[in-house]
């Protein structure tokens, strides 16, 4: 945009040199963290002066933090088994209705998104501790579930809208019923948008903290939970690791959902 | 749309609308369920006794508690402070990113997102071990000898801050990048062609002409910050205590539901105002456009 001012060099100079400097300042969090995870010491040394597996193997042999890891697998297979059908119909009705039925749809299912994660926590608290359901998987569930919706749903949207509806309305003239028009028409041709909706709204879960603190608990601690327990009482790089191997699942999944959508 | 006089076809559009409407009921159910009766619910909370009997004296007790204000200055602080930053940092970004040649710009939005990706809490952890006394960056300062003394960079107000911006800064981005990536590049030929310097064409054309995206950007920085939790509970060091972590306390060390349940109706308020200001704010905004447009 600013190649009408060729001559400017020193502000180009400034200007990309801030930008190399902010980009560090994005990236360097991520990034400090996987040096550390191969770290022999004990301590937070940088960079370490020799190098092993144990926080890997502190890890993965540690009972705790693999029923963690489980709990939050488990969670966001059955967060994406939810969420996902759930936002493809209701995306379905959003597309079919359009107008003010449609807007009005869509601000109910995106408040989850507005609303702050430590107010939905504490009120979800509330009513599971008056149902006693305080540290169910049921309980961390629903509240993932309910953030997942609207993730799916950003993804799901824009892929009816490129879908011709003519194709439902001529299989439900030769008599397939709507179970067999959905199942067997919109989503073959959703695939992809599918696939993409069910890996970030498990991404959603296993991202997900602030729920899993209030209402997760004890055998039912998600491993979010477990590593914001641990950054407060003490750090060792037993989180270096898990931290590492986290971004390395994270950025595969993204990688995969981008390449998929382009292909 | 065709008027549809057939009666039977009209029953039958009818029923069809039913039908599409129904297809959306389990997800706002769940989210019913989920998402507006916890905040009904604490509401009602809000006006109990531990011992279940209504009462305002829940709202007598915080509001005339010190932290409270304290709390809610803490959270206009950090949110404030959060965009400031966000649009210092973010704007000339996007407009370095807007400005590069694609193949870049994509490379470089992808390190963008990156962060975007990661789990709040990786990027804590990565914060604690670059901002703490014996960190990486404090061993550079004073390594170099710019400082004589390791700075108190976390476990603190700044500590918090550097932590919230480094989570928003790529969500401000987005908006602002995508409003200056549709501008005319004609129009900056043209100002560029008529005299203007890179400073003017950039305050007379470029600025206004992302105002949009900017504005977006601050409404998603508000909103994220001004509940936010993760960071002020581990970056703050237990110093740092904006509304979210005072309810927390509030909650798990003095089990007091009453007091979180106000503190929370205190943060919805604060939300809602703030909303208010920047529908007011756009309007105000779009108004001068279109005045200034047939002027």
């Amino acid at each position: 945009m600013l190649e009408a001012y060729p001559d400017n060099r020193l502000a180009r100079i400034l200007l990309w040199s801030f930008c190399a400097l902010v980009m560090a300042f994005l990236i360097l969090p991520t990034l400090v963290v996987v040096p550390l995870s191969f770290s022999a010491s004990n301590l937070l040394e940088f960079p370490p002066r020799a190098y092993s597996l144990r926080w890997y193997e502190a890890f993965f042999g540690s009972a705790t933090w693999m029923a963690a890891l489980r709990t939050s697998l488990i969670l966001g297979t059955l967060t994406a088994m939810i969420a996902v059908p759930l936002g493809l119909l209701a995306c379905i009705s959003m597309n079919r209705l359009g107008g003010k039925a449609a807007v009005a749809i869509q601000g109910v299912l995106l408040t989850p998104s507005i609303v702050p994660g430590i107010l939905l926590a504490i009120g979800l608290f509330f009513v599971l501790a008056a149902q006693r359901l305080v540290g169910t998987l049921f309980g961390v569930l629903v509240g993932h579930v309910v953030l997942a919706i609207p993730v799916a749903c950003i993804v799901l949207l824009p892929a009816l809208a490129r879908f011709d509806w003519n194709q439902v309305q001529a299989a439900r003239s030769l008599g397939a019923n709507w179970a067999r028009a959905i199942g067997g028409i919109i989503v073959p041709q959703l695939q992809i948008s599918l696939l993409s909706a069910t890996l970030m709204a498990f991404l959603t879960s296993l991202d997900e903290s602030v729920i899993s603190i209030f209402v997760a608990s004890g055998q039912n601690s998600t491993l979010p939970k477990l590593m914001f327990l641990s950054l407060r009482d003490q750090i060792d790089p037993t989180i270096a690791a898990i931290s590492t191997l986290w971004t390395v699942i994270v950025v595969a999944v993204v990688l995969i959902v981008t390449l998929r959508q382009k292909s | 749309m065709t008027v549809i006089a057939d009666p039977f076809l009209a029953a039958d559009a009818r029923r069809e609308r039913r039908f599409f409407l129904s297809l959306s009921l389990p997800a706002l159910f769940i989210v019913g369920l989920a998402a507006i009766l916890p905040i009904v619910w604490i509401i009602r909370q809000s006006f109990l006794t531990t011992g279940g009997e209504y009462t305002v004296g829940n709202y007598e007790k915080v509001l005339s508690s010190g932290l409270t204000w304290s709390a809610l200055v803490t959270t206009l602080q950090l949110s404030l402070g959060t965009l400031a930053i966000c649009i210092l940092l973010g704007t000339p970004l996007a407009l370095a990113l807007a400005s590069a040649r694609p193949r870049v710009a994509n490379l470089l939005m992808a390190f963008v997102m990156l962060p975007l990706w990661t789990s709040i809490l990786v990027r804590t952890y990565g914060w604690l071990v670059l901002l703490r006394r014996d960190g990486l960056i404090n061993a550079a300062l004073t390594g170099s000898g710019l400082t004589a003394e390791p700075l108190p960079l976390v476990y603190n107000f700044t500590g918090t801050l550097i932590g919230m911006v480094h989570y928003m800064l790529p969500l401000f981005l987005l908006p602002v990048y995508a409003a200056m990536r549709d501008i005319d590049a004609n129009l900056v030929r043209a100002s560029a062609s008529m005299g203007a310097t890179l400073g003017q064409t950039i305050r007379t054309v470029i600025l206004p002409l992302s105002a949009g995206g900017i504005f977006s950007g601050s409404i998603i920085v508000f909103i994220y910050t001004i509940g936010f939790f993760i960071t002020p509970a581990v970056l703050g060091g237990g110093k740092v205590n904006p509304l979210s972590t005072r309810i927390e306390r509030t909650l798990s060390t003095f089990q007091d539901w009453g007091s979180a349940s106000v503190l929370g109706i205190l943060l919805l308020i604060l939300m809602a105002l703030v909303g208010v200001m920047f529908l007011a704010a756009r309007r105000l905004i779009a108004g001068r456009k279109v005045g200034t447009g047939h002027a």
